[in-house]
């Protein structure tokens, strides 16, 4: 788990973390949503015991960042905005050298496990410079885990990837989260982050929201649901309009877009009012926003 | 202790497959002994041998000519002694190769910062890195030494002259000069590579240590000094202090957070 407290970082003038208040939970998927520069890289610095905070304070798995870097880091695994493998040598030995520095017992088990999770086992006593992007960001995640950390950091985990191998380690990503690992994902990848995360942060110098997707997404722009009718008439609007929990309706051709708080719990009083007026519906469904909405509405409201 | 052996095995698995680097390790020392050699076995029937001992012994000073030798003997010990100097330069180049490699190789793969991830020390990381550009440094010139040394035995007629190299002066050089002139070179190669992005660059600003060992090399061809073994004392000395600053200022600069936000 990780909680942060007012957690700040200067580089001489410059401000890159700005009071940053976090408690992720153990077992948690947490996206760390940012635009580049905003600090991301940096947090992930101080949280894994690489840099020191200039101010505030944080615990990592129940250690106390910059008085307990070292085990911090035993603990942790870190996944870099770039691979940085060791082109000359095999992934074997890429794996073997880090899984002999977080002091590994099972050297052997863990490295042909992480390979064969990650389908490079084929490819083992290669040099890594003959391997593809995706394989290389493959070998760096089997790398970064090699020796079973309790909180992973993954730094953009599929910048960069083809739609296959970003799916591959999506789904690799998804199960790690099984065995209960806390997991702290940067990307600007916004579907990854819906697909993967419980709660996101968006975060430009300060944290600017935290919550799950859907609740960021109602919490932005309320919840919205599109009547299709075959025709529209102000009878049917007002009929609408008139109940106390439909925050806005707005007219769109032959739909009624209605904006409201709980539409489980609405929705059947709005059908029977709109039918009590002959409407004909033909549809009805929710008109959702993507995390991209929301994230560029924060970030530029940000500015 | 065991992470830097670890880090020592990493690098020489990754550095020693570049060949400028095994090209540096391996024909470096392989001149410099051959050099001395070549000029013994050329000058074994100097024409001096009628010579007296203490006539060559006061023309070329320095107490090289010991007892036992005679004219040519004592002439060979003095020439050969010229190109001690030149076997200083194997633990110089040895490691300002290797160090440039490894450091400069791992900011452009950008290796570095996984490695500062894991639970290793500063020092360990350091260490590991002085370590295994110091030591393939430090036995090639033990090894050309004792290749010298054998190979002096077999091509020279006279076995007295052998005795002449394994004197103070030469033991002095060898085996602690050359160390700590490694160390020197190693540390400096880690400073100048922290600030440069082509190994080359790294490797060709921190052969300006070679300066002063030529200039000694030099100095000596031209009479203005003989390396005897007060001097060489004085040297291993002075070295010792320069190693401790260097090695103080080193670990400065491979600060944790200097290397992951400064470095480019």
């Amino acid at each position: 788990m990780i909680n942060t407290n007012e957690l700040e970082k200067k580089f001489g003038d410059a401000t890159a973390v700005q009071s940053l208040n976090l408690d992720i939970k153990e077992g948690e998927v947490f996206g760390f949503l940012g635009p580049n520069g905003a600090g991301k890289t940096t947090t992930v610095r101080m949280l894994a015991g690489l840099i020191a905070p200039t101010k505030g304070s944080a615990i990592v798995n129940g250690f106390k960042i910059g008085l307990e870097n070292h085990k911090i880091r035993s603990s942790v695994g870190v996944l870099t905005e770039t691979p940085g493998l060791y082109d000359n040598l095999s992934a074997d030995h890429n794996l073997r050298i880090f899984a002999e520095l977080y002091g590994v017992k099972d050297i052997d088990g863990q490295v042909e496990k992480y390979l064969k999770m990650l389908d490079l086992w084929g490819r083992r006593f290669d040099v890594v410079s003959t391997f593809s992007k995706g394989m290389r960001q493959k070998l760096a995640i089997a790398r970064a885990i090699i020796h079973e950390p309790r909180t992973l950091f993954l730094d953009e985990p599929t910048a960069g990837l083809d739609p296959e191998a970003a799916h591959i380690l999506r789904s690799f990503i998804s199960d790690l989260r099984k065995g209960g690992r806390t997991i702290f994902l940067c990307t600007h990848n916004l579907d990854e982050a819906d697909r993967l995360c419980d709660r996101i942060g968006v975060f430009k110098t300060r944290l600017l929201v935290i919550d799950s997707p859907s609740k960021l997404r109602s919490s932005l722009f309320g919840r919205k649901i599109v009547f299709h009718l075959k025709k529209i008439d102000e009878i049917m609007i007002s009929s609408i309009r008139k109940f106390d929990y439909v925050t806005n309706v707005n007219v769109v051709e032959n739909k009624i877009v209605v904006t409201l708080d709980d539409p489980e719990i609405r929705n059947p009083e709005l059908i029977k009012s709109l039918l009590d007026n002959n409407a004909e519906l033909t549809f009805v469904g929710e008109l959702r926003h993507s995390l991209e909405d929301v994230y560029l509405q924060l970030v530029q409201n940000a500015d | 202790m065991n992470k830097i052996k670890i880090i020592i095995r990493k690098e020489w698995a990754e550095v020693f497959k570049n060949k400028m680097v095994i090209f540096t390790v391996a024909f470096l020392p392989l001149i410099m002994t051959a050099l001395p050699l070549i000029i013994l076995f050329s000058t074994r029937d100097a024409g001096i041998g009628n010579t007296f001992n203490s006539e060559v012994s006061q023309m070329v000073g320095g107490g090289i000519c010991q007892e036992g030798l005679n004219g040519a003997e004592c002439f060979q010990a003095y020439l050969v002694s010229q190109f001690m100097m030149l076997f200083m330069l194997i633990p110089l180049a040895i490691p300002i190769t290797i160090a440039a490699y490894s450091i400069v190789g791992e900011k452009n793969s950008r290796s570095l910062e996984p490695l500062l991830a894991t639970p290793i020390t500063t020092f360990e990381l350091l260490a590991g890195k002085s370590l295994s550009a110091v030591i393939p440094a430090v036995l090639a010139t033990y090894g050309s030494f004792i290749f010298f040394l054998l190979g002096t035995w077999l091509l020279i007629p006279s076995k007295g002259l052998i005795f002449a190299f394994i004197d103070l002066r030469w033991l002095i050089a060898i085996f602690i000069v050359g160390p700590l002139i490694a160390i020197l070179a190693v540390n400096l190669s880690l400073m100048v590579s922290s600030r440069v992005n082509d190994p080359r660059a790294a490797e060709q600003i921190s052969m300006i240590l070679i300066v002063p060992v030529l200039g000694l090399f030099f100095g000596q061809m031209a009479g203005l000094f003989i390396l005897n073994k007060e001097l060489i004392a004085i040297i291993a000395i002075l070295l010792f202090v320069i190693d401790a600053l260097i090695i103080f200022l080193a670990i400065k600069i491979f600060d944790r957070e200097a290397i992951l936000t400064k470095w480019r």
